[in-house]
């Protein structure tokens, strides 16, 4: 499995303020798999996706990004490493100054590509996204699904190689986390990794049908696969 | 194959991308511009201090030391020929390039800052001045101390070292002083501007937090900051300098009895020396913005 994995945890644990979150965990996401990671609020399926994306360094253990270990990245490595993995998160933080579309185009504008080349890309994105007509609306200005819509959007531009989904359908209608769910089982189709954390059932039953996906369980500090209860 | 580009070249450059991820607007422009402007504006002053007690030393240094005064007191029988006598022994003197008697007229507006000008100054036992002014080496001042006492009895010879020499250790203290305050300037204009940086960094951590998740590089981000209050320090700077000019304008013009106060200025060339404080400012924001967005970027996830 080693150098295969896109993102490799070994025994992971991680301790926060004075108490162990996470204890003894390993997950190993291999290029085109699709994963869920449910479980109760405040199990740590949030600071699970945190340390896939090198946000967090883990207590004890160890975790590969793309086959380097997270303990020895500079900060320019996480960086580079980042723009091979695209995050979604629930509250999706946008830049307010800029426009929908000048967020969708951050990753862009920070790894320095010219945005003028990449503009067909940029508006067939937003196309994709359903976001054409509001491009040029300020992040405020959206709703709850429209933000979702355009933060994975953001995440994907770069075409990453694993796109991290935090909740990405807790603030929107079933129609538009059906929409969300599409989007990213299409993303998959393409040969991206997919990890979904979410609480919502009913999506993972919903996506079982369209995708061969696995169910991971965050449950008493560890992490477990889901049977065929799900 | 990559090109590194050195910080300042990055800079110089600039990033169009990297510009307009930070919100143009906030409290810490209008801190840094003003802050800058103040500091401009007081550098000039420090500036010119600098300048004005430089040209003084020198004149004090120089110029007052290639003349000396021979002060003849004697009877008034007396004060004719001791006069002549003592230009007669000047005349024969190794280093005098020349000596005077100075006139009553000249001796009694020497006297007028003090008594008036209708002073009547052929009523008073007035000593008879003589300029001696040196050339080469200049003369041996002992030697011709000596030579006074045996010759002209009523002559004593002032080169004016002795009011000379503390005069001159003022001025350059002050020189000095102008200079330390154009470091403490910078200094403080240092100081200003990362706390600056600092509060705009701290004010915009969500908006790093979202370039960081993004793949944005430090020195990409550091960037953005850096470009802004350089920028922003070189424009107050310039601003304050304007002013700081015009006020050195019109303070009052350098009359001979004005003294130092009013020589403090610049003359001929020296004006260009403020065009100088615009880029040290800016230079100064750019090193510490970038230590300060490190140090801060440092410490985010």
């Amino acid at each position: 499995m080693k150098g295969t994995a896109v993102i490799e945890l070994e025994n992971v644990a991680y301790s926060y303020g004075g108490g162990e979150l996470l204890s003894d965990l390993s997950l190993s996401l291999s290029p085109g798999s699709f994963h869920f990671l449910t479980g109760p609020s405040g199990a740590g399926k949030t600071t699970l996706l945190k340390l896939c994306y090198g946000a967090l360094v883990p207590t004890s253990g160890q975790v590969r990004l793309f086959g380097q270990d997270r303990r020895t990245m500079e900060r320019d490595d996480i960086a580079m490493a980042r723009r091979r993995i695209g995050v979604v998160h629930q509250d999706c933080k946008f830049l307010d100054h800029l426009s929908v579309s000048d967020n969708i185009a951050l990753p862009l504008m920070v790894s320095g590509r010219d945005l003028l080349n990449e503009g067909a890309n940029l508006k067939e994105l937003t196309g994709w996204v359903g976001l054409r007509e509001r491009a040029g609306a300020l992040p405020p200005e959206l709703s709850g699904g429209e933000r979702q819509r355009a933060a994975l959007a953001r995440a994907v531009i770069m075409s990453p190689d694993v796109v991290l989904a935090d909740e990405p359908t807790g603030n929107v209608d079933w129609e538009m986390s059906q929409r969300l769910l599409r989007l990213l089982i299409e993303l998959n189709h393409m040969g991206k990794t997919i990890m979904i954390a979410t609480h919502d059932l009913a999506l993972i039953r919903a996506a079982k049908s369209q995708v061969q996906a696995r169910v991971l369980r965050i449950a008493s500090r560890r992490l477990h696969l889901a049977g065929a209860d799900l | 194959m990559k090109i590194e580009l050195s910080p300042v070249t990055e800079f110089l450059l600039a990033d169009a991308q990297a510009d307009r991820v930070v919100p143009p607007t906030g409290f810490t422009a209008w801190l840094t511009l003003f802050s800058a402007a103040a500091m401009g504006f007081l550098a000039v002053f420090a500036l010119a201090l600098s300048l004005a007690t430089g040209r003084l030393a020198d004149r004090w240094g120089n110029e007052l030391a290639r003349s000396s005064t021979i002060r003849i007191s004697a009877p008034e029988g007396q004060m004719a020929a001791q006069t002549e006598a003592a230009l007669r022994l000047l005349e024969t003197t190794a280093g005098v390039a020349s000596a005077r008697a100075l006139s009553s007229e000249e001796e009694a507006a020497l006297l007028a800052p003090w008594f008036g000008p209708d002073l009547p100054i052929d009523t008073l036992p007035i000593p008879q001045l003589i300029e001696v002014v040196e050339e080469g080496a200049g003369f041996d001042a002992e030697g011709l101390r000596l030579r006074l006492a045996a010759e002209v009895p009523g002559a004593v010879l002032d080169d004016h070292t002795r009011w000379r020499r503390p005069l001159v250790r003022a001025a350059e203290r002050l020189r000095l002083l102008g200079w330390l305050s154009l470091v403490l300037i910078g200094a403080a204009v240092a100081a200003m501007i990362t706390l600056a940086a600092n509060a705009a960094l701290a004010a915009n951590s969500q908006l790093i937090g979202v370039l960081r998740l993004v793949g944005a590089r430090d020195t990409f981000i550091a960037r953005a900051f850096v470009r802004r209050f350089t920028l922003r320090a070189l424009g107050g700077a310039a601003l304050g300098v304007v002013l700081g000019c015009l006020a050195v304008l019109i303070l009052p013009g350098a009359e001979a009895e004005g003294g130092f106060l009013t020589g403090l200025g610049f003359q001929g060339w020296h004006w260009l020396w403020p065009l100088v404080i615009p880029p040290l400012a800016a230079m100064v924001a750019f090193f510490a913005t970038r230590m300060a967005a490190h140090k801060t970027l440092k410490d985010m996830p």
